[in-house]
């Protein structure tokens, strides 16, 4: 297929989105990364039943955080899409990335980055 | 357990805003528990400290520990040796963790990450529900296991009051009439003569009423059994 997508977008790859914690999103933005997003199976069809479900409760317990923090919460989001759709995989990057852009850089200061 | 919330980020970070070195102490008993201050909870504040501190490009270094239980002076020495390296130190222990610190620190400030809220357990995943009053005088057997002092927002020890309706609580739409489902369970059980008769006055002394309590068991006291 050789799709391209956005060279901005670094994927971290995980068995399972179910794995993907609070921390790893909230350590994202506190390293100074502009926006985290996490693709997930499509609901419904997580091969460990309730994965992606988890994830999406992150994903929003996240964005709350940082609405309260005073940052845009639009800097975390959640997708999902199936291992087959690798044309809606570029299209979601592109989309996430217009979105940042759109937004502009993170607030987060990344010369404090520890 | 002892229940808790987490206060809100800003009150946090404006009681460490003058703070450039801080330490967040977690406890592994009850705020673990309902997942107000064990370690992912202290994890999970330390970031968006830091989170908030970066925004406002104002540095700020953050350690963690997660004491076995803030409520026990050998784990609270636990921190001894490090507890002077910090300008302050959140405790995300219940009420009585800041001032198990506080009493054997006198020199460090310690700040309260949560409001400590009742006595209580989880109903559901993520839900708890207030139980116990601490009264200091237990009855729940007169009540069929339902405690009357905690759960009804009188206290009445006698039925119902008047603003108990269709099972539900006047002062909030979301609260049982405790009285309405004692009555209920009694009828059920064909016991709803055990609630005649009038419970004499409840001697609210052992209560909050008489003041702070103390409870000394004198064997332990002399040592361990």
């Amino acid at each position: 297929m050789r799709l391209s997508y956005p060279a901005d977008v670094k994927i971290i790859q995980v068995p399972c989105t179910g794995r993907v914690d609070i921390l790893h999103l909230l350590n994202a933005i506190e390293d100074g990364a502009d926006g985290v997003y996490v693709a997930g199976c499509l609901e419904g069809e997580c091969h460990y039943i309730e994965g992606n479900l988890k994830a999406k409760r992150k994903v929003e317990y996240v964005k709350k955080t940082l609405t309260e923090l005073g940052i845009e919460p639009e800097r975390v989001q959640m997708y999902n899409l199936s291992s087959a759709q690798g044309a809606r995989f570029a299209e979601i990057a592109n989309e996430m990335v217009l979105k940042i852009r759109g937004l502009g850089p993170s607030p987060v200061k990344k010369n404090h980055a520890a | 357990m002892i229940v808790a919330d987490r206060k809100s980020l800003q009150e946090i970070l404006a009681m460490v805003e003058d703070n450039k070195k801080i330490l967040i102490a977690g406890c592994k008993g009850c705020v673990t528990v309902c997942n107000a201050g064990g370690l992912k909870e202290v994890e999970i504040l330390a970031s968006s400290i830091k989170i908030a501190r970066k925004k406002q490009d104002s540095h700020i270094d953050i350690d963690i520990e997660v004491l076995e239980r803030q409520c026990d002076t050998e784990y609270v020495a636990g921190i001894s040796e490090i507890v002077g390296n910090y300008d302050a130190v959140i405790s995300l222990a219940c009420g009585v963790g800041p001032q198990f610190l506080s009493e054997m620190y006198p020199d460090q400030t310690f700040y309260p990450g949560v409001n400590t809220t009742f006595f209580g357990g989880a109903t559901q995943h993520g839900v708890w529900e207030e139980r116990c009053a601490g009264c200091g005088t237990c009855a729940i057997h007169n009540f069929g296991g339902l405690c009357p002092i905690a759960r009804c927002a009188k206290s009445l020890m006698n039925g119902p009051c008047g603003g108990s309706s269709q099972g539900i609580c006047e002062v909030n739409k979301d609260t049982v009439c405790i009285w309405d489902s004692i009555v209920r369970k009694k009828m059920e059980a064909g016991k709803l003569a055990d609630l005649i008769g009038v419970k004499g006055i409840k001697n609210w002394r052992t209560a909050r009423h008489g003041g702070p309590r103390k409870s000394i068991r004198e064997e332990l006291v002399q040592g361990n059994i």
